[in-house]
C-alpha cells in the first residue's frame, strides 16, 4: 500500500541511516547503555540507565522479520516512536525518583495519569517485543507441558483458548484501545484471558477483581495494525499467531508460576 | 432517512460523505476516508441496525438510542454503535475542502462573538482545542460543546462517549482523534492531523448552524 509523506518521511528519518533491517534508532540512550553496562546490557538484563531510568530496548529481530504477518513499517513506527514516546513520558514522570525497573511500577500505577499511561505503555510493549520471532523461528516453537496443561484445565484446549483469546480481541470486547493478555493468578493455579483499555494491564491493582501476571499479551491499539490490516482487526490478530513464540512464552509461564510475581522486561 | 436540518441520522442509514474521497487531501487522504467512512461508519451503522432490530429501540432517533442505552454497562454494544454512527455524521459535516482558519466575523458573527466570550479569543479556544485532542488518550473524541445559552466549552470524550450523553451539552464541533482517522496519513503525528483539522479543514458553516440550533430554544434534544 502506498504510504503517505509523512508516513514515508517517519520511516527514512535520517536517509544514511535507513533500513529496514537495521536495528532500533531510538537515540544515543541505547548506544550509551551498551558502552556503559557491556555484557550485562547485551545479554538483555534490564539495567535502568543512569539519568534517564528508562529506555526503548532493541528489538531481537529486525523490522521485517515478522513480515507478512506484521508489516515492517508498523515494526519500525510502533517500537521507535509509538514505545520511543511511552518511554520519553515515563522518563518525565519519574524524574528525580528512585530508580525501579518498570514493572515495580504496575501493582500502584492506577491513578490516572503518566505512569498508567506512560509506565503501562513501557511496560507493555517490552513485554509484546519479546514474545515474538520470525515465523522460521515461532512455527517450530509450541506451549509446554504444564502450560498446555493449565490452557487444557481452563479452556478445555488450545484451540478453545484460540477461539477465547480472538473473541476477547475483537473490536466489540476490547472497544478502541487496548490489549488482550492470557494471564496466570498470583497463586499459579488459574490461566485466564482478559482484556484491558488503553495501557492498563492485570499487574495493576484495580484493574481485574485480583492481579494476574501476563504470560502473552497482544496490542489492539490500532497503531498496532493499520498501516497493513486497516479495519481488519481479526485479521491482524489471526495473523498473529504465526509469530508468537512460545518459548518465551513458556518461560514466562515458569517463571510466574514459580515466583508469584510478573515477568521482568528489558528497558 | 438524513435529516437534513440536524445532520443527524435516524438508524438504518450510512449517510454519503458530503464530499468525495478525494476532496480532502493532503489533510485527509483517498484511502483514509474510503475506509473510515465505507469500513468503520458503515460497520457502526450495520452493527446498530442488527442490534436493534425487532426491539423497541427499532425505530428511534440515534439520540433516543443513545440517551436509552447509555447507561447500560453491562451490553455496551448498542451505546458503543449509536453514539459512534452518531459521531461519525456529525464529523462529516464538520469538514470540507478549503475549511478551517478563523471563522468569519461577518458571515459567522453570532459564534465570533460567543468564542471570545466563552474563551476570550480564538486563539485560546483554538489551543484548548488542539490540547483536548493531542492528549484524548487511546480512542476519543475533541468537542467544541453549547450549553442552550451559547456558552460554549471544549470537551474530549473516551471510545464513543459525546457531550450529549456524557456532558448534557449540544455538540457544535467535533474532530475524530481515534487513530484510524489519521493513521494512514499521519502514522503516530496526531497533533499534526489536528493541526491540518483546524487550518484547513473546519466546516465553520456547519459549527455556526449548529449553535444557532443550540440556542434557539424550540430545538429538543431528546
Amino acid at each position: 500500500m502506498k504510504l503517505s509523506a509523512t508516513v514515508s518521511t517517519l520511516l527514512v528519518g535520517n536517509a544514511a541511516a535507513f533500513s529496514m533491517s537495521m536495528k532500533s534508532d531510538t537515540g544515543a540512550a541505547n548506544r550509551r547503555d551498551i558502552l556503559v553496562k557491556g555484557a550485562a546490557f547485551a545479554a538483555g538484563i534490564a539495567v535502568p540507565a543512569a539519568s534517564n531510568a528508562y529506555s526503548v530496548p532493541d528489538l531481537p529481530y529486525g523490522f521485517d522479520a515478522l513480515e507478512p504477518y506484521i508489516d515492517a513499517p508498523t515494526m519500525k513506527i510502533h517500537h521507535d516512536k509509538h514505545h520511543g514516546t511511552y518511554v520519553t513520558n515515563i522518563n518525565k514522570a519519574t524524574e528525580g525518583k528512585d530508580e525501579v525497573p518498570i514493572l515495580d511500577l504496575m501493582a500502584d500505577a492506577l491513578e490516572a495519569g503518566p505512569v498508567r499511561n506512560s509506565g503501562g505503555g513501557h511496560y507493555n510493549h517490552a513485554f509484546f517485543w519479546d514474545e515474538m520471532a520470525p515465523h522460521a523461528q515461532a512455527s517450530k516453537t509450541k506451549p509446554s507441558a504444564s502450560l498446555s496443561a493449565m490452557i487444557d484445565k481452563s479452556f478445555g484446549s488450545f484451540d478453545e483458548m484460540k477461539a477465547k483469546f480472538e473473541a476477547q480481541a475483537a473490536p466489540g470486547a476490547v472497544f478502541g484501545s487496548g490489549w488482550v493478555w492470557l494471564a496466570v493468578n498470583k497463586k499459579g493455579d488459574e490461566i485466564k484471558i482478559i482484556g484491558t483499555p488503553n495501557q492498563d494491564n492485570p499487574l495493576m491493582k484495580g484493574v481485574c477483581d485480583e492481579i494476574y501476571l501476563p504470560v502473552l499479551g497482544l496490542d489492539v491499539w490500532e497503531h498496532a495494525y493499520y498501516l497493513k490490516y486497516q479495519n481488519r482487526r481479526p485479521e491482524y490478530v489471526s495473523n498473529w499467531w504465526n509469530v508468537v513464540n512460545w518459548d518465551k512464552v513458556n518461560e514466562n509461564f515458569e517463571y510466574v508460576v514459580a515466583n508469584h510475581v510478573g515477568v521482568s522486561v528489558r528497558g | 432517512v438524513a435529516n437534513a436540518n440536524t445532520g443527524t441520522t435516524l438508524t438504518y442509514d450510512l449517510p454519503p460523505l458530503p464530499f468525495g474521497t478525494s476532496a480532502l487531501k493532503p489533510m485527509i487522504g483517498k484511502k483514509t476516508l474510503e475506509t473510515h467512512h465505507g469500513k468503520h461508519h458503515a460497520k457502526y451503522v450495520s452493527t446498530l441496525n442488527a442490534l436493534v432490530a425487532g426491539t423497541s429501540l427499532e425505530h428511534q432517533t440515534l439520540e433516543k438510542i443513545m440517551k436509552a442505552s447509555y447507561k447500560n454497562k453491562s451490553k455496551p454494544a448498542i451505546f458503543n454503535n449509536a453514539a459512534q454512527a452518531w459521531n461519525h455524521s456529525f464529523y462529516w459535516n464538520c469538514l470540507k475542502p478549503n475549511g478551517g482558519g478563523v471563522p468569519n466575523t461577518n458571515q459567522h458573527a453570532k459564534l465570533v462573538e460567543k468564542i471570545n466570550a466563552s474563551f476570550g479569543s480564538f486563539s485560546e479556544f483554538r489551543k484548548q482545542f488542539a490540547d483536548a485532542a493531542n492528549t484524548a488518550f487511546g480512542s476519543g473524541w475533541a468537542w467544541l460543546a453549547s450549553d442552550r445559552k451559547g456558552n460554549l466549552s471544549v470537551v474530549k470524550t473516551i471510545g464513543a462517549d459525546n457531550p450529549i450523553t456524557s456532558g448534557g451539552l449540544i455538540p457544535i464541533l467535533t474532530c475524530d482523534v481515534w487513530e484510524h482517522a489519521y493513521y494512514l496519513d499521519y502514522a503516530n503525528l496526531r497533533p499534526s492531523y489536528v493541526d491540518a483539522f483546524l487550518d484547513k479543514l473546519v466546516n465553520w458553516e456547519f459549527v455556526a448552524e449548529n449553535l444557532e440550533r443550540a440556542i434557539d430554544s424550540g430545538r429538543n434534544w431528546s
